[in-house]
C-alpha cells in the first residue's frame, strides 16, 4: 500500500464517520459541524484526483459560505428534536428492510464489472504546469456557455421568487422617509393658534 | 484553443424572450402598482414577438449550436409555436381572476415568462445538461407561481408538496443521467444514441439508469405511480396558475419524453416501452376511476389529466415493434397530436372555471355548474363541447386524438391495450357527461350574471369552437405532427 492509497483510505474513513455522525448527532449544531468535516475530507479526496480547483471551491463556497449560513440558521431556529425523533424506532422496522433491499438490489446490478478500475482507465498524467482552473474556465465560457447562462437565469428566478414570496410591506413600521423630512414646510410643523388669555 | 462564437440565429427566440423578461422586470419596477397593465402588455408582446421569430426562422433544417447543447428542428419549432399560443391564452383567461384576488403583480408575469423560457430550452435541448437546466428553470418558476397566494394555507401546502416531490424527481432524473453518462461517456443526446448503436456491452448499467430517467420523467408528466402531487397542486393553486400548469408544461413534458427516450435512448426502446406500458395502464385506470369520486371540478380535471397523460404515453410506447422502427413516425406524431389537443381542451375547461369565478368566489365545485344553461346557454354549449371532446365522443378533436393513438397501438400489435384503453375511456365518459347533465337538467343554484372581460369571452368561445371544428380536419393536424418528426430527421 503506497502513501496515496493510505491517504485515500484515511480520508474515506473520516468522511464516512463524519457522514454517519451528521444524522446521528443529538445536537443539531454538532451535526452541522460534522457536515463541515465531511465536506472538508471530501475536498481532500478531490485533491487526490487532481481536481484542485474543485477542492478549493468546495472548501471556500460550501464550508466558508453555505455551512456558516446553515450554522446560523440552526442556531437561530429552536428545533424540537424530541418531536423530530418521534416514531423513529417504530418507522425503522418498515424503512430499514426496504432500504437494505434497495441497496442490495443496486449492488447486485452494479457489481464491479462495469464501474471497476478496468472499465474506467486512469487518465494520462498531466504536465506539472497544467492548470485545472484555467481549463475549467475555458470550457465554461466556450463550450458550456449556454448551460452557464441558463444557470444564471435560474438564479435570477430564484431571487425573483424569493422576493415575491417573502417581501411584505408592513403597515405598522415607523420608518422615516428622508426626502419627505427635508421637504417639510414651516407651517406644517408649527400651527399658530390665537386664543384669548386665560386665568389659571 | 480556438473559440468561435456559437451560431446564435437558431436560438434567437430564446434570446428574445430572455431579454424581454429582463425588460419586463425593469419596467414593472419603475411603473409601480397603478400601471400593472404594462407588464401584462409587454408579456403578451413578448409572446407575439417570439411567435413571429420562431415562425420566420423555421426552415425545416436541423441545426445544432452551442457545442451541440441546443437543437433547432421542425419538432421544436412546431411545439414552441403551440407553446407561445397556449401561454398567451392562459394570460388572457387568467388576468381578471388574478386582478380580482390582488395577485396580479409583476412577478406573476415574470414567472410566466421565465417558465416559458424554461420550456423552450427543454423543447430544444439536445444535451442532458441543457435538458436538466430547462426543466429546473420551468419547475422553479412553477413552484413559486403555485405559492403566489402566500396568505392561503392550501396554496402554500400545495406548493410545498410540489416543491419537495419535484426536487426528489429531479434527483432521480439526475441519478439516472449520471448512470447513462457513466456507461456511454457522453452527455449529448445524439452522441448517446450513437454510443448505444455501436456498443451495447454496458446494457445492465444503461437499463439501471433508464429506470431512474423514466421515473423522473413520469413524475413530470404526472402519471401513476408518480401522480400524487397532481390533485393537490391542481386544487390548491390559484385557478389561473392551475390553468398554466395544466396546459403548457404538458407540452414541455412530452418534448422531454421525446428528447430523452427517442432522441437519446432510442436503442433501448424495448426496455422503456415496457416501463411506459405499465405507467400508461395504471394511469388510465386510476385517473378515470378516481375522477368519478370527485366533487371538486379542479380535482376531477386533475385526475382526468392523469388519465390523459397515460393515454398519450400509449402513443409514445408503440413506436418500435420487435426492433422494427417502421411505425415510429405515426406513433410519435399521434402522441403529439394527443398532447396538443389535450392542451387545447384543458385550456378551455379551466377557462370555464375562471369565467364563472368572481371576486371572493371560486366556481370550482360541480354544483357551481348546475343550470348553467339557464344562466348562459352559449357558455353551457361551449362547456358541453369541451366535455364531449375530453370524453372522446365523435366528432370532436379529442375523439380523433384518441383514435390516432389507438390506431398506433393496434398497429404495434397491442390489441388488449387498445381494448383496455377504450373500456376505461367509456368509464371516464361518465364523469364528463355528469357535468353536462348538471348544466342542462339541474336548476341553477346560483343566479349571479356572468361577468367577464370581452377578450376572454371571445377567446373562450373561439377555444370551444376550435375544439369542435378541428375535429373536422384531424388529418391536417396529424400531418403537421408527422412533419414535425420527419422534418426533424
Amino acid at each position: 500500500m503506497d502513501f496515496k492509497t493510505f491517504v485515500f483510505y484515511f480520508l474515506s474513513a473520516i468522511l464516512l464517520f463524519a457522514a454517519v455522525r451528521v444524522i446521528t448527532a443529538r445536537n443539531p449544531v454538532h451535526a452541522v459541524l460534522y457536515l463541515v468535516l465531511s465536506f472538508f475530507t471530501a475536498g481532500g479526496l478531490w485533491l487526490l484526483l487532481h481536481a484542485e480547483f474543485l477542492a478549493i471551491m468546495l472548501v471556500l463556497v460550501y464550508i466558508g459560505a453555505v455551512m456558516v449560513l446553515f450554522l446560523f440558521v440552526v442556531m437561530m431556529l429552536d428545533i424540537n428534536l424530541e418531536r423530530l425523533r418521534q416514531g423513529f424506532w417504530s418507522n425503522l422496522w418498515v424503512g430499514l428492510p426496504v432500504a437494505v433491499l434497495m441497496v442490495a438490489e443496486m449492488a447486485l446490478v452494479l457489481t464491479g464489472r462495469y464501474f471497476g478500475a478496468e472499465a474506467l482507465p486512469t487518465p494520462p498524467p498531466q504536465p506539472a504546469d497544467y492548470s485545472n482552473t484555467k481549463e475549467l474556465g475555458r470550457i465554461i465560457y466556450t463550450d458550456y456557455v449556454y448551460p452557464f447562462e441558463l444557470a444564471s437565469v435560474i438564479l435570477l428566478v430564484a431571487i425573483i421568487a424569493a422576493v415575491a414570496l417573502t417581501l411584505r410591506r408592513r403597515k405598522d413600521t415607523k420608518y422615516t422617509d428622508p426626502s419627505k423630512q427635508i421637504a417639510v414646510k414651516r407651517n406644517e410643523r408649527v400651527r399658530m393658534v390665537s386664543m384669548p388669555a386665560e386665568k389659571e | 484553443m480556438n473559440f468561435t462564437i456559437p451560431d446564435l440565429y437558431p436560438a434567437s427566440a430564446e434570446i428574445f424572450v430572455l431579454i424581454m423578461a429582463c425588460v419586463v422586470l425593469l419596467v414593472d419596477l419603475v411603473a409601480g402598482k397603478s400601471r400593472r397593465w404594462m407588464a401584462y402588455f409587454l408579456t403578451q408582446l413578448t409572446l407575439i414577438g417570439a411567435f413571429a421569430i420562431t415562425l420566420f426562422t423555421m426552415d425545416g433544417r436541423t441545426v445544432l449550436t452551442f457545442a451541440n447543447g441546443f437543437i433547432d428542428d421542425t419538432f421544436s419549432d412546431i411545439l414552441k409555436l403551440v407553446l407561445y399560443f397556449s401561454v398567451a391564452v392562459v394570460l388572457i383567461y387568467g388576468r381578471s381572476y388574478m386582478a380580482e384576488r390582488r395577485l396580479e403583480n409583476g412577478e406573476f408575469y415574470l414567472l410566466v415568462l421565465f417558465a416559458t423560457l424554461g420550456m423552450m430550452v427543454l423543447i430544444s435541448a439536445s444535451h442532458f445538461l441543457t435538458l436538466y437546466l430547462g426543466l429546473e428553470l420551468m419547475s422553479l418558476s412553477l413552484y413559486a407561481m403555485v405559492a403566489i397566494n402566500r396568505d392561503s394555507a392550501v396554496c402554500t401546502e400545495a406548493a410545498m408538496k410540489y416543491f419537495v416531490l419535484g426536487a426528489l424527481a429531479s434527483g432521480l432524473l439526475l441519478y439516472g443521467i449520471s448512470m447513462i453518462y457513466g456507461a456511454t461517456g457522453t452527455l449529448e443526446l445524439p452522441g448517446v444514441r450513437q454510443a448505444l448503436y455501436f456498443n451495447s456491452a454496458n446494457s445492465k448499467v444503461l437499463v439501471f439508469g433508464l429506470v431512474f430517467v423514466v421515473a423522473g420523467l413520469a413524475f413530470k408528466l404526472g402519471v401513476v405511480p408518480f401522480h400524487m402531487w397532481i390533485p393537490d397542486v391542481y386544487q390548491g393553486a390559484p385557478t389561473a396558475v392551475t390553468l398554466f400548469i395544466g396546459s403548457a408544461p404538458k407540452l414541455a413534458a412530452f418534448a422531454m419524453a421525446i428528447r430523452l427516450l427517442v432522441m437519446g435512448l432510442f436503442e433501448l426502446a424495448e426496455q422503456w416501452q415496457t416501463m411506459l406500458m405499465l405507467l400508461a395502464v395504471l394511469s388510465i385506470a386510476l385517473g378515470n376511476l378516481a375522477a368519478i369520486a370527485q366533487s371538486n371540478l379542479k380535482r376531477m380535471l386533475a385526475y382526468s389529466a392523469i388519465s390523459h397523460m397515460g393515454f398519450m404515453l400509449l402513443g409514445v410506447l408503440s413506436g418500435v415493434v420487435a426492433g422494427d422502427p417502421r411505425y415510429a413516425v405515426p406513433a410519435y406524431s399521434s402522441a403529439m397530436f394527443y398532447a396538443v389537443s389535450y392542451v387545447l381542451m384543458s385550456l378551455g375547461a379551466f377557462g370555464m372555471i375562471l369565467l364563472l369565478s368572481r371576486a371572493g368566489f371560486e366556481a370550482e365545485n360541480l354544483e357551481d355548474f348546475k343550470g348553467l344553461n339557464k344562466r348562459s346557454p352559449w357558455f353551457a354549449f361551449v362547456m358541453m363541447i369541451l366535455m364531449f371532446s375530453m370524453a372522446g365522443i365523435p366528432f370532436f378533436v379529442g375523439f380523433f386524438a384518441k383514435f390516432a393513438v389507438l390506431q398506433a397501438v393496434v398497429a404495434a400489435g397491442h390489441i388488449w391495450l387498445a381494448v383496455f384503453a377504450v373500456v376505461l375511456s367509456l368509464v371516464g365518459a361518465f364523469y364528463y357527461l355528469r357535468v353536462v347533465k348538471l348544466m342542462y337538467f339541474d336548476p341553477p343554484a346560483d343566479t349571479t350574471p356572468i361577468r367577464a372581460p370581452f377578450d376572454m369571452r371571445l377567446l373562450l368561445s373561439a377555444n370551444g369552437l376550435a375544439v369542435a371544428l378541428l375535429g373536422a380536419m384531424p388529418q391536417a393536424i396529424l400531418d403537421y405532427c408527422a412533419y414535425a418528426f420527419i422534418g426533424g430527421r
